[in-house]
């Protein structure tokens, strides 16, 4: 049985890829078998956040649409054996998406042997993201600390307890929240919305706090998935967010603004 | 920070404020979507029936689906202008 985890906002730019990036390097990581599809129809990025943008020669619409089979559009990944990319196509249009077909491609791919489906969902709430929904065992809602984010992560919880799969045969989707470009020093200054402040909005169990990093961007400029590099601190914060999914306590790190002594305020150090 | 607390709790913080407003907007927008799909057509029809004799806005006629026990109780909210 292959677990269905899709990566949602509602809102653009606010971390999807960045986050499903490493969500299954981090799963394919602690040893289970993962492939990340790329739902964003159209508009593919998750290849170049992977670091596969020159081996994608099928993708999920070719398999739908039969022009292609499952094994020629996987793409294995490199670095971890365990681990395949799926791509979204760049020409077709969002409706090349079929219920029907997504859930094959999906029955397939457990078939297969895959013990996670992590799905990127585009923004939005049009098809590529309901279909994301439609399918999800879990789903991770990657929301920033900011009005428009949270709003629209409320209206994605929505969607997911009305027209998901599971609620519709009187289930559940399990619900994670990942807060990302997380800012301390601004929370503590009363510019941004806290961690807590959202999670009383939401209501949803927190799963991780990402922070504002410069990891990131270097990440992506490199196509490493940014868990990856391992001492960064968007890379650890991603890692325990993988490893509370994976059921283990941690607690939260990089949630507080480092105290700078006066010594080296004088001096001009700190970050 | 308590010596901070002292000049900066009289001015709410612009993180403060977006979460009541979030609150607000929030739980609004969640008893629209837990109620039946007639209600925005119903608070409509209704808006229109007022406004045929009360000047009113939009947002003076407010309508809400409660439960309680088995049956359920629509309420209804009409801020009539001052005279
Ligand atoms: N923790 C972070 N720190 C700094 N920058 C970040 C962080 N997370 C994401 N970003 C940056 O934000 C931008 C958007 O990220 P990403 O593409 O992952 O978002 P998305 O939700 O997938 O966007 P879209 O809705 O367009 O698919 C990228 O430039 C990325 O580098
Ligand atoms: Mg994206």
């Amino acid at each position: 049985m292959a677990t269905v985890v899709t990566v949602t906002s509602g809102k653009g730019g606010v971390g999807k890829t960045t986050s499903s990036a490493a969500l299954a390097a981090g799963l394919a990581k602690a040893g289970h078998r993962t492939v990340v599809i790329d739902f964003d129809v159209g508009l593919r990025n998750l290849d170049l956040i992977m670091g596969v943008e020159r081996r994608v020669v099928f993708d999920f619409v070719n398999v739908i649409s039969g022009e292609a089979t499952l094994n020629q559009a996987l793409i294995q990944d490199k670095r971890m054996e365990n681990l395949s990319i799926l791509a979204a196509s760049q020409t077709k249009d969002k409706d090349a998406l079929s219920e029907e077909g997504v859930g094959q491609v999906l029955d397939q791919l457990a078939d297969m042997g895959f013990e996670y489906i992590v799905c990127d969902s585009p923004a939005g709430i049009e098809r590529g993201a309901t279909m994301a929904l439609h399918f999800a065992d879990h789903a991770v809602i990657v929301t920033n600390p900011e009005v428009s984010s949270v709003r629209d992560s409320d209206r994605i919880l929505g969607i997911l307890q009305s027209k998901s799969k599971r609620a519709k045969e009187g289930g559940k989707v399990q619900e994670h929240l990942l807060i990302t470009r997380y800012d301390p020093v601004r929370v503590d200054q009363g510019e941004m919305l806290s961690k807590e402040d959202v999670c009383d909005i939401l209501a949803v169990k927190l799963i991780g706090v990402i922070p504002e990093s410069k990891a990131v961007l270097k990440a992506s400029n490199t196509g490493v998935p940014v868990i990856l590099d391992e001492d960064s601190d968007a890379g650890k914060a991603y890692s325990d967010a993988v490893a509370r999914f994976l059921g283990d306590d941690r607690p939260l790190r990089f949630v507080t603004a480092k105290k700078q002594g006066l010594l080296s305020r004088i001096l001009g150090g700190g970050d | 920070m308590a010596f901070f607390g002292l000049f900066s709790s009289k001015q709410k913080t612009s993180a403060a404020a977006a979460k009541e407003r979030l609150q607000i907007l929030i739980s609004h927008e969640r008893q629209n979507r837990e109620g039946p799909d007639f209600l925005p057509d119903l608070q409509r029809e209704i808006l229109d029936v007022v406004k045929k004799y009360v000047a009113i806005r939009d947002d003076q006629v407010a309508i809400r689906l409660d439960r309680v026990g088995d049956s359920s109780v629509l309420e209804l909210n009409v801020t009539l202008p001052e005279r």
